[in-house]
């Protein structure tokens, strides 16, 4: 398979990757784990819908961009799908009600972050009734304009469910042509099976979303791409796939973290997306199956984005399993639901996503948003806490484990050395935070977070530089302009005295003219006075 | 309810670096245990000295630089130092000797540069040196194979002549050395220089009693010792405690240097097998190349680096003024290290080769 070789005009070859895909050859990328998965904790019951809560923290921010204004009042009655913010800007998507009720407050509530720094939510108390506001259903999809159904996706909140949050509808409106759509189902981070039961319950609404990208991009080719650990996923996809010419199903070999956007582009075409470049540069855009989904959901049903299926797993849970929860459900309200027993953990613990990539969350009133694939709650020693860091042996199975050909280890020292620059020379940012390296290191070195400190810390030095650069520029200006000011007074002044000068100088003329007129006169009278004179001397004579 | 926040990744493997430390120290075992067949229970007194001096000594350190002694000692690099250096040393070597090596491996070596994962020597290869410089006729008092000894000894004799130079029955180390016709015998490395230097051809030199007659240049007791070291290393490759680049680049260096010297100066320079399986080789291969903190950390580095030391093993063997040298190509090779990584990185997803 070829290799990206960065200036070489080589572009996959899609007949050659996909008959060699068919025939089940794959590449594979560098270093990678095995950690254990306990899917089956979650996976092996339907998901579930439970009761409405007692109240909703909508956040107005869900997706990487920019936040709508509020356009909702204190007060006002809400239906399920009706939005609630709403901008102009390009990279906005709105906020919907996740069900019927009111907006009672608008209040700063923990966040949905590995911070929990307050930000704005909408306070929404259901009225039990769960009354749709319906946008119009769009069946006839296929004779309708793409820019109308780009334009629905955005609407209907649509930002990449997968982990990243991106909104959905600038991904696909690209102005490069769409070679192949990768449906991404890999969800290869251990515990977290919402994706797995998606697929297994909801195929054919996945591959409703997925003819209507194809539809939008005009793509003529589509990967669908399934770890080998969810085969019973993998079939149902197929199942729902298998009278379409364009889409191929692949059974990817299960490895962290293979479900990285970087990571499947190069299993699947021996490509790497080069580097500060998109996967549309090879041709690529890459969806994950719930994104799908929603997709369908908004054109041929008109709902909004307003839940998602969460993992509620971990061991200090009586009941895992998978639900579909309203965005803005607080975490309190499904751990109660999934059994949650307090007394499992010595010190209790609610991470948001998988273990490898998830975080932490600061409270139980935290809400559920559009990126929140997983609550895991494990009992004490299930994922024991590594307070115990010590000194790097240089052993480099970080290296080895590296999806992303880094070398860990170096990037370590830089890190605690606070070399920024020698980090950047590294390629500190082309860690994607799997989370890899410290799984392996003996040494129990948090590097993930060593990483995400230095990166904040060069963010923070290119702020300063630009703020420097900024107030260095002000400055440099306002001299030129004192400097301008100057110099167009010297100007001024050197004018004007060069004009009284020219108009001393044009004085002195006329004086001069003057005395000369006044001496030729003189001259000429006395001339005058000579020659008459002399006629009288002559006449006298 | 308030939760307690931690950074991601949440789960880990559960192997750390005390086990790693431990399961090093165990591939030992087979080599030791043979190394004890052959020559003796010395061996395992110059392991338990080195261990205790080298635990004492980091404690001791560490004490002095306000760390918590505990957590440093129980990551058993210090164990680990000393059972190398133990293995290095001649079985009967007194007792001094041993003390001064540990102690300089661990305090000099590694703790004056920061402790574990600073140093930038392999501490027992570096203790092994400079003994071997400072002291070089007691660092050469190696045993006979003690089925062939006119003295064999036992334990109550090996702590009686490493701790005051005469065994219970009055022997000294000299007489010990002697075989059952009086004559003492040298090491295979030995050997083969010292007849080297008195004019004889290398082939010539294999007639010495300590090859029994092996034409392969394979001595007796040592090469089993050094077979016993690559099965405990192999376990080590097994377990995936190490990588399988040093040992093997070492291995290849060895061989594919001492071919060719020997293809252009046979009767001056040893042959494959008695070059890899004499002194140190597998041994270093195995234990000692793979130190992690002193070697190279990129893949290819580690193959360039393993590489080196085994050429320049047989270099040093061949026209240096030491009879065995995995240890100085091991001092050398450190030295270049951190040029070798920067020149090897790999490449990073998506970047063009640097």
């Amino acid at each position: 398979m070829g290799v990206f070789e960065p200036n070489s005009q080589s572009i996959p070859d899609w007949d050659d990757i996909f008959t060699q895909l068919s025939n089940g050859q794959m590449a594979d990328f560098p270093g990678g784990i095995h950690p254990p998965q306990a899917k089956e904790l979650s996976n092996t019951i339907p998901i579930i819908t439970p009761n409405l809560p007692d109240a909703l923290y909508i956040p107005i921010k869900q997706h990487s961009g920019v936040v709508g204004n509020i356009s909702v009042k204190i007060g006002e009655h809400v239906k399920k799908g009706q939005a609630l913010t709403q901008s102009s800007h390009p990279f906005s998507v709105p906020v919907h009600a996740s069900t019927s009720g009111t907006i009672t407050n608008i209040i700063e509530h923990p966040s949905a972050h590995a911070s929990g720094l307050p930000e704005t939510s909408l306070e929404l108390i259901p009225d039990g009734l769960d009354t749709w506001h319906l946008l119009p259903v769009i069946t006839d999809y296929q004779s309708t304009p793409p820019m109308v159904l780009l334009e629905r996706i955005s609407q209907a909140g649509i930002s990449g469910l997968g982990g990243a949050g991106f909104p959905t509808y600038i991904k696909t409106n690209t102005q490069k042509p769409v070679e192949c759509i990768i449906i991404n189902g890999i969800e290869c981070e251990p515990y977290i099976s919402s994706d797995d039961r998606i697929m297994r319950e909801h195929a054919l609404q996945i591959k409703q979303g997925i003819d209507i990208l194809c539809h939008i991009t005009q793509a003529k080719r589509v990967i669908v791409a399934v770890e080998d650990n969810k085969p019973e996923a993998y079939k149902s996809l197929a199942q729902a796939c298998i009278n379409d010419e364009r889409i191929l199903m692949a059974s990817v070999p299960t490895k962290y973290p293979a479900g990285g956007e970087k990571q499947l582009i190069q299993v699947l075409t021996g490509f790497e997306v080069p580097n500060g470049g998109l996967p549309i540069d090879l041709g690529i855009l890459m969806y994950n199956v719930g994104t799908c989904f929603a997709i369908a959901d908004a054109v041929l049903y008109g709902k909004a984005l307003t839940q998602r299926v969460v993992t509620l797993t971990g061991k200090a849970l009586a009941k895992p399993q998978n639900v579909w929860a309203l965005l803005g459900t607080p975490i309190a309200y499904l751990l109660a639901h999934a059994g949650y027993d307090s007394n499992k953990q010595k010190r209790q613990k609610v991470i948001m996503g998988g273990p490898m990539m998830g975080f932490t969350v600061l409270n139980d009133t935290v809400p559920v948003v559009k990126i929140t694939n997983c609550l895991l709650v494990p009992e004490q020693d299930e994922l024991p806490d590594i307070d115990d860091e010590k000194p790097c042996i240089r052993c480099g199975v970080c290296a080895d484990a590296c999806p992303a050909g880094l070398l860990p280890q170096q990037l370590y020292w830089y890190s605690k050395a606070k070399e920024l620059g020698k980090a950047q020379d590294y390629h500190i940012h082309d860690c994607i935070e799997c989370g890899a390296c410290a799984y392996v290191c003996p040494s129990e070195i948090p590097l993930v977070q060593y990483y995400r400190q230095t990166k904040a810390a060069i963010r923070q030095e290119a702020e300063n530089k630009a703020k420097s650069d900024k107030a260095k520029e002000r400055f440099e200006a306002r001299q030129a302009r004192l400097l301008a000011d100057k110099k167009a007074r010297e100007e001024k002044h050197k004018k004007a005295a060069e004009a009284r000068k020219a108009a001393m100088e044009n004085k002195g003329n006329d004086a001069k003219d003057k005395i000369a007129a006044a001496l030729a006169r003189a001259k000429a009278k006395r001339a005058a006075a000579k020659a008459a004179q002399d006629n009288q001397q002559d006449d006298a004579n | 309810m308030q939760f307690s926040l931690s950074s991601s990744p949440h789960n880990h493997v559960r192997r750390d670096t005390t086990q790693v430390m431990q399961m090093v120290c165990l591939a030992c075992v087979p080599g030791v245990i043979a190394q004890t067949y052959f020559f003796g229970l010395g061996t395992i007194i110059q392991i338990s000295l080195a261990v205790i001096t080298a635990v004492l000594t980091e404690a001791l350190i560490v004490k002095l630089r306000g760390k918590a002694i505990k957590v440093v000692v129980n990551d058993y690099s210090a164990v680990l130092t000393g059972v190398l250096l133990g293995i290095c040393l001649p079985p009967l070597a007194p007792w001094w000797l041993v003390i001064i090596g540990s102690f300089f491996s661990i305090a000099i070596v590694k703790q004056l540069y920061g402790g574990l994962g600073f140093n930038m020597f392999n501490p027992a290869m570096t203790g092994y040196v400079m003994l071997l410089i400072s002291f070089p006729m007691a660092m050469t008092m190696w045993l006979p194979v003690q089925s062939m000894a006119l003295h064999p000894y036992g334990f109550g004799d090996a702590l009686s002549v490493i701790f005051t130079g005469y065994n219970l029955a009055g022997y000294d180390l000299n007489q010990l050395r002697e075989l059952a016709d009086g004559t003492s015998q040298a090491t295979p490395l030995d050997a083969v220089r010292s007849g080297l230097i008195a004019g004889q051809t290398y082939s010539e030199t294999l007639s010495s009693s300590i090859f029994g007659g092996s034409t392969w240049g394979l001595g007796a007791g040592w090469s089993w010792t050094a077979l016993a070291y690559l099965a405990g290393g192999l376990w080590l490759l097994w377990t995936k405690v190490i990588n399988w680049q040093m040992p093997l680049s070492t291995i290849a260096g060895v061989a594919v240097t001492a071919l060719f010297l020997n293809m252009f100066l046979p009767d001056a320079s040893g042959g494959v097998l008695f070059h890899l399986f004499s002194g140190a080789v597998m041994f270093g291969a195995f234990f000692i190349v793979t130190d992690p903190v002193s070697g190279s950390t990129t893949n290819k580095g580690r193959i360039i680096f393993g590489a080196l030391i085994g050429f320049w093993t047989v270099i040093i063997r061949t026209f240096g003024g030491y009879p065995d040298a995995i240890a100085f190509a091991v001092i050398i090779m450190n030295i270049a290290v951190p040029l070798i990584d920067y020149y090897t990185q790999p490449r990073t997803y998506g970047h063009a080769q640097k």
